[in-house]
């Protein structure tokens, strides 16, 4: 049977992908964000998945405002790169899972979790800074992925309880999975930033720490967290941390395993306006 | 009833919730547009009458001209969409962030060096009207 192994958790903000993508990381802005990344880089290389399940979120690039949808997998067989006006990042198409994402899919569906099914869709930064932050510059990216993007640009989002209970779900449906697959659960965005408007630039280092101590202590407390404290203590664009919470929803222990082992933890400000957060679980095996 | 909108008291910030996102449904899709190459060419060319060719409001179309993000997102605008106006003009995220703030870019970009805009003093609208 598949297995989730680990969950990996991470901001994503575009500017680092432009240090990437430009050879700028030796400079030391960039040093300080991506000298937190080596030990993960190691780490994907000793446990390499077969397949990721990447939460992230879309940033006005596969859906307007003609559709919004609150959480949408992607079931296709491939995604292509989006330009977001700039020009596409120049990495690697992002190969899917269509076995398992219809599989998880019916699954959570059938827990009354109601997805977004979706065959199309352009995948943006949300969903490539994390890939390069963890498996660095290949020709091709080293497993399968499925995008699963989750409506954070609009008001309201999913709560973080509804994003804990569809973590659970979503280990349910890969453990009833017939092929012996090993998953990890990425969760990405935040950590604390402010993009617009007169209070953009806020970053809050005490309010983050404590929510990386208690997303790895705590979750399902941490989970009942309402919006508008991410939205004052975070920033408005700091409520992408709801989404840390399916990942950590997917983990052993929220269904009676033992605790998961904290792998790595780091923190930085700032990447561009944008507090760094960065953490990985492993379960037991 | 009326919606619980507990966000209004977060000073210097505007939550784009449905209100917001009716508001400015033209403004923003304008914005998408800009994704692609041959329609950044067509509005570089002539700002005024590509942005003819959209049902958006006289304000969000000066708005727009005077590349004030402020007032783009308070004629409904979310930052996610008017990053493509600032993609097509060569800015970086930390350029239109900052251009709401009302510092220059260069004090901007300090301030994030020394770890952000702190939140003491920046959580409710009444700590920024005794100012």
């Amino acid at each position: 049977m598949a297995r989730v192994t680990a969950s990996v958790y991470t901001s994503h903000v575009p500017a680092i992908g432009a240090a990437l993508d430009h050879g700028r990381t030796h400079e030391p802005y960039w040093q300080k964000v991506f000298g937190g990344y080596e030990f993960s880089k190691r780490w994907m290389q000793h446990n390499p998945p077969d397949v990721v399940f990447l939460v992230y979120n879309d940033h006005a690039n596969a859906f307007s405002l003609e559709i919004i949808p609150t959480f949408a997998i992607g079931t296709a067989a491939e995604f292509t790169i989006a330009d977001e006006g700039w020009g596409p990042r120049p990495v690697p198409k992002v190969i899917g899972h269509p076995e398992l994402a219809a599989h998880i899919a019916q699954s959570v569906i059938q827990e009354d979790f109601d997805l977004t099914i979706v065959n199309r869709m352009d995948v943006d930064h949300g969903l490539t800074v994390p890939l390069s932050l963890l498996c660095g510059q290949p020709q091709a990216w080293p497993c399968r992925v499925i995008p699963f993007a989750v409506n954070v640009v609009q008001y309201p989002v999913p709560s973080g309880r509804r994003c804990f209970q569809l973590g659970q779900a979503i280990r349910r449906a890969v453990e009833s999975y017939d092929e012996p697959l090993e998953v990890q659960v990425w969760g990405t965005g935040g950590m604390s930033h402010q993009l617009q408007g007169p209070r953009a630039g806020l970053i809050n280092r005490e309010w983050d720490n404590r929510f990386l101590d208690r997303l790895i202590a705590e979750p399902a407390a941490l989970a009942q967290l309402p919006h508008i404290d991410y939205v004052r203590e975070a920033g408005s664009e700091g409520i992408e941390l709801v989404m840390w919470l399916i990942a950590r929803g997917a983990m052993s222990d929220v269904g009676g395993g033992p605790a998961p082992k904290v792998a790595h933890r780091f923190y930085h400000v700032p990447a561009s306006n944008t507090a760094v957060g960065h953490l990985i679980l492993e379960n037991a095996h | 009833m009326a919606l619980d909108k507990p966000y209004q008291d977060v000073p210097g910030t505007t939550i784009f919730d449905a209100e917001q996102s009716r508001k400015g449904y033209w403004l923003n899709q304008f914005c998408m547009s800009l994704m692609k190459p041959e329609n950044r060419a067509r509005f570089k060319a002539n700002e005024r009458a590509y942005l003819d060719e959209w049902p958006m409001t006289e304000e969000q179309k000066q708005a727009v001209l005077a590349r004030d993000l402020n007032r783009c997102i308070a004629a409904g605008g979310n930052i996610y969409f008017l990053a493509k106006i600032g993609a097509t003009d060569g800015k970086s995220f930390q350029q239109m962030a900052g251009s709401m703030t009302g510092l220059t870019e260069d004090e901007y970009r300090k301030l994030m060096v020394s770890g952000g805009r702190p939140i003491e003093g920046n959580r409710y609208r009444h700590e920024w009207e005794k100012k």
